[in-house]
């Protein structure tokens, strides 16, 4: 199957292991993978912001840039979210392709949970607000887990709680937003696992920088990365 | 006890007065470790609960589904219904009053207790009397407004304003309920017992003959409604305490402050809210004490019954197209209980009566934003999208509060005060405008990566993130340049 991969802004800037990791993880299964280079970004820190024209010009440019796409796979809830559910509001009478999460895209459009992959280390899974409340990606995320082999999965405690990152949600109330992390990541150190493993590259982001600065062992990554690992 | 320097106790008022904007006031309150302490615990035994009660129900979602339904169609009727009902409560022997704003309010308020030479009322839990600070015009003018439910009464003995819905004293402790018990009650009626424990048993004993005495003594009553019936003229009252029950049938004169939002159609209506309302907000099947009254009755319960019907700002809600949705409230508060920003910061942070996510919206949409206070409500989330889930009645409140941080933006522009923000998002708007822009940008970003990475504290908006979180390394290497490098640039 014929598959275009949106790299998201973020992962192609400061995190480009996730695009890679997801295009291994798509190759190994057989797709072919097509990045078309125009893109740049889903429109949804301006939208989110307040800014909604400017973020309005950003879905229509992805929309031109992926035209005829079969299936766009986003290895980030928020943007997937962002296209599906305000894509149209910021601007209206746009024809958007079929849009998904990598792991939606895994289980649903490619029918597998276990991708080939191996993980020697015990792991938590943070599943995003924007994966679990605007997608409703179940448990789509710790089935392919559960599937890697090696991988010991815990269970973290008050998993649907908000990390705290929320774009510039971040920035403009960062204390909150610290104190948020701070306690999801007091949740994650009580699994004793090694990796707090998410499927958005902002939360990674967020739990990576404060378990930075406590200068903790553990390290944040995202799903497409563990979903590429062999052995 | 928490340092009194650092505390977020405001000072009762329509909003309240002297309060930082939400910024600010989120960094007090994330001080005071105790309040944090109480918080968390009390939210996360509620949230526990509720879910507990909502998950009993195999029709939950059409339930809220019904509800929010039931709220559209009477607010897209709004004019007629609340004609309809006035013309039912008249009709049963109440005198119907219009309020366009607080002020109105007071005065009509004010007005019927001189009218009867009243020095004293009682009062049960009310929103729509808080939002026009009656019990504070009332002391202007030497009348004494009496709270008679448990929390409202610790909130008033403490000179301080509720910060939940439902639980006002969330942020108060049993040893600081006490405290406040010993050292203010006498003041105002019957003391506090000498040997007064922190034992919730106790605390509610102290409290009941406290109010027993106000409500055998005091003939003029004060209330609000849950809901208010167009085809009856009926109004509802929901309660787990029975306080308010006395306070509805005790005195002579009743006085209901109603805000407009607060119709429904028909009395069958009601069938849907009385399952949604007691498991959203205590996490019970069904609340113990149900009050409906429909005008007066000779010999039985109030013989004057005045219904004031609030606007103060709905009206300016209802012409907003996508806030709209927002007078659906129920003040369930089920949305404070799930909400990680309350939880971190309490209901004072807000600045107003009304907190949480629901107050986020709720005090822009009913005032506008071009206050300081309620420019920053909108922000005041991480738009994680749990209040939308937990609402009973279906209110998308991460999209209002999208919709309205773009108004706050447009306020800004127009008063031509030009923002760092705005001119960020300029900039990033253009260098997302084209890949090339992007792709220049990234090979900026990392050959500044060595220095951004050994500066820890950055200045401006960045440095809120820098504070406390490491910013990653930025790779030599963005994705784009990989994919070209390895793949070819030709598709
Ligand atoms: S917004 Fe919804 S959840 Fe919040 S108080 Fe109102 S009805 Fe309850």
């Amino acid at each position: 199957m014929k598959v275009s991969i949106f790299v998201t802004c973020l992962a192609d800037t400061l995190f480009p292991d996730v695009g890679r990791a997801m295009v291994t993880v798509l190759e190994r299964l057989g797709c072919q993978v097509d990045f078309p280079v125009a893109q740049t970004c889903c429109g949804q820190m301006h939208m989110n912001t307040g800014y909604a024209r400017p973020a309005g010009d950003m879905v229509r440019s992805f929309a031109d840039t992926f035209a005829g796409a079969e299936a766009v796979v986003v290895p980030s809830g928020s943007c997937t979210g962002m296209l599906r559910h305000h894509g149209r509001n910021v601007a209206p009478g746009v024809h958007l392709p079929p849009v998904y999460e990598l792991s939606e895209f895994l289980v649903d459009v490619l029918g597998v949970t276990d991708v080939g992959a191996t993980f020697n280390g015990s792991v938590t899974y943070h599943p995003t607000c924007h994966s679990l409340r605007l997608l409703g990606v179940g448990d789509r995320p710790y089935r392919l887990l559960q599937a890697v082999k090696g991988l010991d999965l815990r269970e973290l405690p008050e998993a649907d709680q908000c990390c705290g990152f929320g774009g510039t949600f971040a920035l403009k109330n960062a204390e909150v937003s610290s104190a948020m992390g701070e306690d999801k990541i007091n949740n994650a150190l009580s699994t004793g696992a090694e990796v707090i493993c998410t499927s958005d590259s902002s939360c990674m982001m967020h739990l990576g920088g404060l378990l930075s600065r406590r200068k903790s062992a553990v390290r944040s990554m995202h799903l497409a990365e563990i979903l590429a690992g062999q052995g | 006890m928490a340092k009194q320097d650092s505390t977020l106790h405001p000072r009762p008022g329509v909003a309240f007065l002297g309060m930082p904007a939400f910024t600010e006031a989120a960094h007090i309150a994330l001080g005071d470790d105790q309040l944090r302490r109480n918080l968390g615990r009390a939210t996360r035994t509620i949230r526990d609960k509720r879910t507990r009660a909502v998950g009993e129900l195999e029709d939950w979602q059409d339930l809220r589904t019904a509800a929010a339904m039931i709220k559209d169609r009477t607010l897209a009727d709004l004019d007629r219904h609340l004609e309809q009902f006035e013309a039912a409560a008249t009709a049963a022997g109440a005198t119907v009053h219009w309020a366009a704003d607080a002020d109105e309010a007071v005065r009509i308020s004010t007005e019927i207790v001189r009218a009867h030479q009243g020095t004293d009322v009682i009062k049960v839990k009310s929103m729509a009397t808080q939002e026009i600070g009656l019990n504070e015009a009332f002391a202007e003018d030497g009348i004494n407004a009496w709270e008679t439910d448990l929390a409202e009464l610790i909130i008033q003995l403490g000179g301080d304003t509720p910060s939940h819905f439902l639980v006002p004293a969330i942020h108060r402790n049993r040893e600081e309920i006490r405290q406040i018990f010993l050292d203010r009650m006498a003041e105002v009626g019957r003391p506090a017992p000498d040997d007064l424990t922190d034992e919730p048993r106790r605390l509610a004993e102290a409290a009941r003959l406290h109010l027993r005495e106000k409500f055998l003594t005091t003939s003029i009553g004060f209330s609000g409604a849950n809901f208010a019936v167009a085809e009856t003229g009926t109004l509802v009252v929901l309660e787990s305490e029975g306080n308010g029950r006395m306070c509805l049938t005790l005195p002579d004169v009743l006085v209901s402050v109603v805000g407009i939002e607060k119709l429904l159609p028909t009395f069958a209506d009601l069938e849907v809210f009385m399952q949604v309302l007691p498991r959203s907000s205590t996490a019970e099947r069904m609340n113990p004490y149900t009050t409906m009254w429909t005008g007066v009755t000779e010999g039985d319960g109030p013989q004057e019954l005045h219904i004031i019907l609030l606007d103060n700002g709905r009206t300016r809600a209802l012409a907003d197209n996508t806030g709209r949705q927002a007078l659906r409230c129920i003040r369930c508060s089920a949305c404070l209980n799930v909400c990680p920003v309350y939880e971190r910061v309490g209901g004072h942070a807000y600045g107003s009566v009304y907190p949480g996510p629901i107050g986020a919206i709720l005090n822009p949409l009913l005032h506008g934003v071009s206050d300081e206070h309620d420019a920053a409500l909108p922000f005041a989330s991480s738009l994680c999208g749990a209040c939308y889930e937990a609402c009973p009645v279906k209110i998308d409140i991460p999209t209002v509060l999208i919709e309205q941080r773009a108004e706050v933006v447009e306020e800004r522009a127009d008063s031509g005060r030009p923002s760092a923000e705005a001119l960020a998002m300029r900039i990033a708007a253009w260098t997302f405008a084209d890949h090339r822009r992007l792709e220049r940008a990234q090979k900026v970003a990392s050959k500044a990566g060595p220095v951004v990475q050994h500066v820890r504290r950055l200045p401006g908006m960045l440095g809120g993130w820098t504070a406390s979180r490491d910013l990653p390394p930025i790779p030599d290497e963005s994705f784009h340049q990989w994919w070209e490098r390895t793949r070819g640039a030709d598709r």
